[in-house]
């Protein structure tokens, strides 16, 4: 089959062949794992297209190749962690650059940019990125930039992509879009009219919380060419062993994100319904107030969503009696993984900023992992009923 | 175990290499650090502070790295990240828009890359000075100083920096000191011990050692700058992939004997260059005729194993390169294989040929890094090429 037919497959069949048919001298169906840094030149002035593996990297190509064309972009870069992609990325811009990034956003995302990024005078504004008025009134002469994620992590907001990315062309800005929750499986905002997709592909692509990884797509030469700049100069680069991990969990993306949307938006009802809970913020329902735009962009739904409990006192007892799911940090894994943002993910952004969002401490993430989903309400609705207990003194 | 203690401290450099402390796994007797290839952490107890929450932040594999290397450079603590370069971006993070930086000249092309592109973008602004006259890094200081880094042996022509000289007065000035350390190694060099705050490698090269992990090591000298380093660090997320740093433990493991064995084969290549009619210069702090010999000598317990030599002419340099059979002729250096390098077209193509020729990186510059084969064989093969 040729390469441009294998393009043309749906993104189940390309998911399931990473890498396949790019092992040329013994047809192995997994590729390699060179790891190597140096390669062999033929002769002064020839190379095999491999010098040196912070440069270019076989393995890590293969996955490269693999995410630019899942996304519909140009080019692919593989970082070390999703915050490595992140750096890798704000590296385009110069002192007195400014960026508008939405209001609602990972707490990392939050500390590079005013603890590191405003250090070398690179300036970050916070806006819901969907309301194109909050937009204008912040754009400056000197904003290069809208950073976008949809959704938001952990309130769930969300942005008409095709909206906005048409707004950055006009302004001549770079539209840059964090995909980590949607996958390409669901989302793909390059076609939507993104110049920069990034992942933390920790999350749902490496998808078995084994692998720290990071990963961007762009789309245009120019651009491209100067991501490859950026990326060889820093050097924050995924190694040959965990390339193929990630491109192994690649490989059950679909059946898995059909597994975790499934269990999120089954679990997402059950506690919508639940007397201890306020309020349940998930796209896939359809009370959702950004339902409309969420179905046209996207053909599905993350598996993690946030709820709010009614008594911030219910959150030690609950944190303490969940069994199955775990208390831990990060998302998008096959285990269920509870976290608290208010202490864990969003501890470095301000109080007053959280408060306003609405990250505040009765609120809960939930990354539904790929278990029983019965087996889960139970866990879940037994340590409701205890931490309840508990608060009333029973 | 626990913590590298004073006694792991106090012991001979070839016993840290091998007894650092995290060598052995407390929970199975295991003889070797578990590969931790977890990203995150289960946490017992919301109030309770365990010490890994989450891979970018800390993983027992990376941390028993960071802890070794950290030991053997004789600082308070070790990071693990991506790449010799990454580690070295990371340092320079430290600083803000309108700092400034003297680098010594004839530093590695990849960090030039770095000071002279993103770096001058982001406003830090460099002057390259030629280090061995400090008189002329002096010279080079601003109101707005804020580091001075330093590689020595310099790459490729192993020019020699005072580390206790430069360091004696950049704290006169309140400044931050950075060495590039990866020719020397702590087993030869441990810039800590003459002053230096923060240490850098390419652990790519003879720490790893067998040119099959890319990776990057710092160590700082105080608990201050290790807590901007870990900011850094966490904040950019360009750490060490967990399977890599346990690569790295297994390679630095072997690293006395075979830093012993490259000079010993390095040192047989660089007289019998000196002596040999088809070559022009030679650089090896280890020839008497090597200036700054003396001062390597005080600050250094060996040379290392990278030697380069002039052939005269680019036609000369590419006719070598086609005809050696052993070495890889390939960039980087450090490892199990001997690997010839033409820096002109390799290591340092990044920087305009003018100042590479300033800087005596000739078109006829070839790089030697000496590897663990037999030295004569080694010696036939190279002589068979220069003939040509």
């Amino acid at each position: 089959m040729s390469e441009q037919s294998r393009n043309d497959l749906k993104i189940e069949s390309r998911l399931a062949q990473i890498g396949s048919i790019q092992e040329p001298v013994t047809g192995a169906v997994s590729f390699p794992i060179y790891q190597a840094t140096a390669f062999r030149h033929p002769k002064l002035g020839q190379s095999t297209g491999f010098d040196y593996a912070r440069t270019k990297s076989p393995t890590r190509k293969v996955l490269e190749d693999a995410i630019a064309q899942l996304e519909s972009g140009d080019a692919g870069f593989a970082c070390s962690s999703g915050m490595a992609a992140l750096q890798t990325i704000f590296a385009l811009f110069s002192q007195g650059d400014h960026l508008i990034v939405s209001l609602d956003l990972y707490g990392g995302t939050y500390r590079l940019l005013e603890k590191i990024m405003s250090r070398f005078g690179v300036t970050a504004t916070y806006v819901d990125t969907n309301d194109l008025d909050a937009l204008e009134s912040h754009y400056r002469p000197n904003t290069k930039a809208v950073v976008i994620e949809t959704p938001t992590n952990p309130l769930m907001m969300i942005t008409d992509l095709e909206k906005v990315c048409a707004w950055a062309k006009k302004k001549n800005i770079l539209s840059i879009v964090d995909n980590t929750l949607l996958t390409p499986f669901f989302q793909r905002p390059i076609e939507l009219g993104a110049d920069v997709v990034i992942h933390s592909a920790t999350k749902y692509l490496g998808g078995h919380n084994d692998v720290l990884a990071g990963l961007i797509v762009t789309k245009g030469k120019e651009l491209s060419e100067q991501m490859a700049f950026l990326h060889n100069s820093i050097g924050a680069v995924l190694n040959p062993q965990d390339s193929w991990l990630l491109m192994r969990g690649m490989k059950t993306l679909a059946i898995r994100m059909e597994r975790h949307q499934y269990n999120a938006t089954r679990m997402a009802s059950f506690l919508q319904t639940h007397p201890q809970v306020e309020s349940v913020y998930y796209p896939g329902l359809e009370s959702h107030p950004n339902y409309d735009v969420q179905s046209r962009q996207s053909s599905g739904n993350t598996g993690i969503f946030s709820f709010k409990v009614n008594d911030a006192r219910l959150i030690e007892p609950i944190l303490r009696h969940i069994e199955l799911i775990a208390f831990a940090e990060s998302l998008g894994g096959v285990e269920s993984l509870m976290t608290y943002p208010a202490v864990q993910t969003h501890a470095d952004i301000p109080e007053e900023i959280r408060r306003q969002i609405g990250v505040d401490d009765r609120l809960l993430r939930f990354s539904v992992g790929i278990e029983h989903i019965e087996d889960l309400i139970a866990d879940l609705s037994r340590a409701i009923a205890l931490a309840q207990a508990e608060i009333e003194g029973v | 175990m626990a913590e590298p203690t004073r006694t792991h401290a106090s012991r001979q450099f070839a016993t840290k290499l091998i007894h650092f402390g995290k060598e052995i796994d407390p929970a199975t007797g295991a003889s070797s650090t578990p590969i931790y290839q977890a990203s995150t952490f289960h946490q017992a107890d919301v109030d309770a502070n365990q010490p890994y929450d989450y891979t970018r932040s800390g993983n027992p594999t990376r941390q028993a790295l960071e802890d070794y290397i950290a030991l053997l450079e004789g600082g308070t603590r070790g990071f693990a990240f991506a790449s010799g370069m990454a580690a070295i971006s990371a340092a320079f993070m430290l600083l803000s828009a309108g700092d400034h930086v003297i680098c010594t000249e004839d530093v590695y092309g990849g960090t030039y890359r770095l000071l002279s592109t993103i770096m001058t973008r982001m406003n830090v602004e460099t002057t390259f000075v030629d280090m061995t006259d400090l008189d002329k890094v002096k010279a080079a200081l601003k109101p707005n100083t804020k580091v001075v880094y330093m590689e020595t042996p310099s790459n490729p022509t192993l020019r020699i920096t005072d580390i206790a000289a430069v360091t004696a007065w950049a704290k006169e000035h309140d400044l931050l000191t950075m060495v590039d350390n990866t020719f020397m190694t702590p087993y030869h060099q441990r810039p800590i011990e003459l002053g230096v705050d923060i240490v850098l490698h390419s652990a790519t090269k003879f720490l790893g050692g067998h040119s099959d992990v890319t990776a990057g090591l710092a160590v700082v000298a105080n608990d201050d700058i290790g807590q901007q380093m870990k900011a850094v660090q966490n904040g950019l997320g360009t750490i060490l992939g967990v399977s890599d740093s346990w690569l790295l433990m297994r390679g630095m493991k072997t690293l006395q004997n075979r830093m012993e064995a490259h000079e010993i084969s390095a040192k047989r290549l660089a007289s019998w260059l000196a002596a040999h009619p088809a070559v022009g210069r030679v650089y090896y702090p280890g020839l008497e005729s090597h200036p700054g010999r003396d001062i390597h000598e005080k600050q250094s317990l060996g040379y290392g194993a990278v030697v380069s030599f002039d052939v005269g002419s680019e036609e000369r340099a590419k006719q070598v390169l086609a005809k050696v059979q052993i070495p890889l002729v390939a960039v980087s250096l450090g490892a199990v294989e001997s690997i010839l390098s033409y820096p002109a077209m390799m290591s340092h193509a990044a920087m305009p040929r003018e100042v590479r020729l300033e800087r005596g990186i000739t078109d006829g510059l070839i790089r030697y890094s000496v590897g663990l084969e037999n030295i004569d064989d080694l010696l036939e093969d190279l002589e068979q090429a220069l003939q040509g």
